[in-house]
């Protein structure tokens, strides 16, 4: 009965494959450069799998994914730094033992709303509650009142460019646009030699293994077909007596933590944090991972995410003038062939295929693998 | 295999041919003996870096899309000339120059991510590269992690020195005293009004002025505003300008910002050429973009200009028109960008090596005579002693030249008095 709970068996297996490609096959074929590399791409690809549960079944699309991204991973990169600016580490500047942006902008003592950054108890919690409680303000002020659609669209791109304003106008507090840079040890563990990078990588995957499990259970409980329903027609399910804002709230809280965490992998992995991944442009690129992925299904989204990342690292080295135009290309083709992405190819045309073959080979049928209910194909 | 040519009965021809074979080994031998005085690459080349007997590489790394690509184009063509003239007269050490070039666009940690690349997969020797402050910050952790070497060529607000970078462009003080001194006794300025994009940059060279103005020139700063990167609207600030009627207009604006401040800085009525304006953001790419009209009689604080009147700079302009069009325009940072790879050669050639820790080591004092601002040298805080120029901008977009410093500056990243 568990098994129902959270997968049904071609999902088990998708999911299977999945973990054997990024714990063995991965680690086994890259070197160290650009399995850290792998690693980068996979703190967007939580992002993708809260868009899945947030824009695929519940129909929100959310063009602020920015935002949350940055909230976790301004959290984490927080508590790294301060423990970089040891007072030994900051000998050289006015004040020492504060960051060095900080130094840099007159500001002489560290303010009142980074000393709990100090724990990393709290800087976990924060990492999760910030982005959450955040967007249950967002979710509440806007739901309630039946704001939806395109309206919602808007408002997620407005806060995201408020949020990049407000890290670049405050740089003594924030960094400005330079963002954090030169993260150094985690609790007196160097996150930056390559031993460190293979245990991150891994810890990320463990993590990412999680949520995907999160988001299954979302999507085969009750809430997860109440969500499709709200898409498909909302004022039916409100007729029904279903509290529609709740669920939509839900959805998009769900969306903004798996956001934060993939910010908070972001800045342990890269060193790293800066206004860049906050705002618009960077927010509407995870969007367009989820749509070259399949924004109906929970691993499209994954291997979306890793497949586009990966083509602007390999366009970008071979053709450095040139590769955001290849790059547009693939986009537009692939919502224009595939509406339904990477996913939608697989459903339509490679499983089908694979279960024809199955069922030639097998004279009798088998109730464990009816191929009618085999899901590659995302759609309900 | 030329024991079984000897035991085998061979007909004349294809002994012929095997003797032949032999000799290819040998023919390829010569462009190596060639170079009589390039030394084996075991003994320039001890940590593994990418030197063979008759290359060595360098990454290149400038934002070639994104906002950023239209002030770091000028950078990346002055490294690919310098590249190529240094390859026209035999490399470095006796091998050929070959580069990688890496597109950080505009993103930093995409900057980030491309250095470690380099210096990671491609074992360059040395790294021409960056531009905004932010990419440099995002690179820096990677240099000094993966002990690369970094030629940074934009003027930048000091604060910073490590081994594993030479800048090649001024820090703060080299750009900004000496032209606050200037305009103090050229135009008797008491009262100076800053305005700043909002950055590190702006914000800490500001500082600098401030301090400056107030301890040194005994003068007044009457106002300091700061306007977001990419902002259009500057009304505000030029009614404030127009009612604290300060002596000198003191602005480090970047980027496009410049072009709708000039503009509506004319619109206004405030005329440059008897309202003294000094800005420290304003090269002839800026001009391109704001007009010359538009800006005409502002002064501009640099250490080159293309109009430059000396030898060097009179085979660099055409050079550079020569491969890179004639239209182009040369600013301050595109020449500070040309220095990195000649310093490089020179240092490698100094040091013997290409080892970065021997290069980091032997560039203090390393010289270059062939500069198109004049003569640099490399101090041994890894910055450069240059002079500071100040000149008047014209309306063909050009500066002329108004005053330079008698002596080299000295470059002073970490300003006792001034932080």
């Amino acid at each position: 009965m568990t098994d129902n709970r959270f997968f049904n068996r071609s999902e088990l297996i998708g999911i299977l494959v999945l973990a054997v490609f990024l714990v063995v096959v991965l680690p086994l074929t890259l070197d160290v450069f650009r399995l850290n590399l792998v690693a980068k791409y996979l703190t967007y690809a939580f992002v993708a799998l809260g868009l899945v549960i947030c824009w695929g079944y519940g129909g929100i699309l959310s063009l602020g994914q920015g935002v949350f991204f940055g909230l976790g991973g301004y959290c984490m990169a927080m508590f790294l730094k301060l423990e970089a600016s040891s007072v030994e580490n900051t000998k050289i500047q006015s004040t020492p033992g504060i960051p060095d942006f900080m130094d840099w902008n007159q500001i002489t003592a560290l303010p009142f709303f980074w000393k709990p950054f100090n724990s990393l108890t709290f800087t976990i919690a924060a990492i999760i509650l910030v982005p959450g409680i955040f967007a249950w303000i967002i979710g509440t002020a806007m739901f309630k009142r039946r704001v939806g659609g395109t309206y919602f669209a808007i408002i997620t791109q407005a806060v995201a460019a408020i949020l990049t304003i407000l890290i670049v106008g405050q740089q003594g507090y924030t960094g400005g646009i330079n963002g954090m840079t030169d993260l150094r040890t985690l609790k007196g563990w160097d996150i930056r030699p390559d031993h460190a990078k293979i245990v991150l990588y891994f810890f990320e995957v463990g993590c990412l293994f999680v949520c995907i499990m999160i988001a299954q259970f979302v999507r085969h409980s009750k809430l997860g077909r109440i969500l499709v329903a709200m898409r498909e027609k909302e004022d039916r399910v409100r007729f029904s007596g279903y509290s529609v804002a709740n669920f939509k709230i839900f959805a998009f809280c769900i969306a903004a933590v798996f956001a934060a965490i993939g910010g908070a992998m972001f800045a342990l992995n890269v060193g790293f944090m800066s206004p860049s991944f906050v705002g618009i442009v960077p927010s509407i690129e995870m969007v367009i991972y989820t749509a070259v992925g399949g924004r109906l299904s929970i691993l499209g989204a994954i291997y979306g995410t890793l497949l586009v990342n990966f083509a602007k690292t390999s366009l970008s080295e071979t053709f450095p003038e040139l590769w955001l135009f290849g790059l547009g290309g693939l986009f537009i083709a692939v919502v224009l062939a595939f509406p339904n992405g990477l996913a939608g190819i697989w459903g339509d045309y490679v499983q089908p295929r694979i279960d024809r073959l199955i069922a030639s080979r097998k004279s009798k049928p088998d109730g464990w693998t009816d191929s009618s209910v085999a899901d590659g194909a995302p759609a309900e | 295999m030329s024991d079984e040519a000897n035991k085998g009965l061979l007909s004349p021809l294809r002994r012929k041919l095997l003797m032949g074979m032999a000799a290819v080994p040998a023919i390829t031998m010569l462009p190596r003996a060639s170079f009589a005085q390039a030394p084996a690459t075991s003994a320039v080349n001890t940590t593994g870096l990418a030197v063979t007997d008759t290359e060595v590489t360098v990454g290149i790394l400038h934002s070639a899309t994104g906002t950023m690509a239209i002030s770091e184009t000028g950078s990346i063509e002055a490294e690919k000339l310098a590249i190529e003239q240094i390859n026209a007269m035999g490399g470095v050490l006796g091998r050929k120059i070959k580069f990688i070039q890496e597109d950080g666009a505009s993103d930093w940690p995409t900057f980030a991510e491309k250095a470690k690349k380099l210096l990671v997969n491609d074992k360059v020797a040395a790294i021409m590269g960056c531009w905004t402050s932010a990419s440099r910050k995002a690179v820096l952790p990677v240099m000094e992690q993966y002990n690369g070497m970094l030629y940074y060529p934009t003027f930048y607000e000091g604060l910073e020195q490590s081994k594993n970078v030479i800048y090649t462009g001024q820090e703060a003080t080299q750009q900004i005293l000496a032209g606050l001194n200037w305009i103090a006794k050229e135009k008797g300025a008491k009262t100076f009004f800053f305005i700043g994009s909002d950055y590190i940059w702006p914000r800490t060279s500001n500082k600098i002025a401030r301090k400056h103005v107030e301890n040194v020139l005994k003068g007044k700063v009457v106002g300091e505003e700061y306007y977001a990167l990419g902002s259009t609207q500057f009304n505000s600030v030029i009614n404030k300008i127009k009612l604290t009627k300060p002596d000198v207009i003191f602005t480090d604006v970047v980027g496009g910002s410049n072009v709708a401040f000039y503009k509506q800085l004319k619109a206004a009525g405030i005329d440059l050429a008897k309202q003294p304006l000094l800005t420290i953001s304003v090269t002839e790419d800026e001009i391109d973009g704001i007009g010359g009209e538009n800006i005409a009689g502002a002064y501009a604080c640099m250490k080159y200009f293309q109009s430059l009147d000396n030898p060097n700079n009179k085979a660099f302009v055409p050079a550079f028109k020569k491969a890179w069009g004639e239209k182009t325009v040369i600013g301050d940072v595109t020449q500070a960008a040309y220095l990195g790879p000649w310093l490089w050669k020179l240092t490698v050639e100094k040091a013997g090596s290409f080892d970065v820790d021997k290069i980091a080591a032997a560039s203090p004092g390393v010289e270059f005579k062939g500069a198109p601002e004049g003569y640099v040298r490399i101090h041994e805080n890894h910055h450069l002693w240059s002079k500071t120029r100040v000149g008047r901008a014209k309306l063909d977009g050009q500066f002329e030249l108004i005053y330079e410093t008698a002596d080299l500056v000295e470059p002073d990243p970490f300003p006792k008095g001034y932080q």
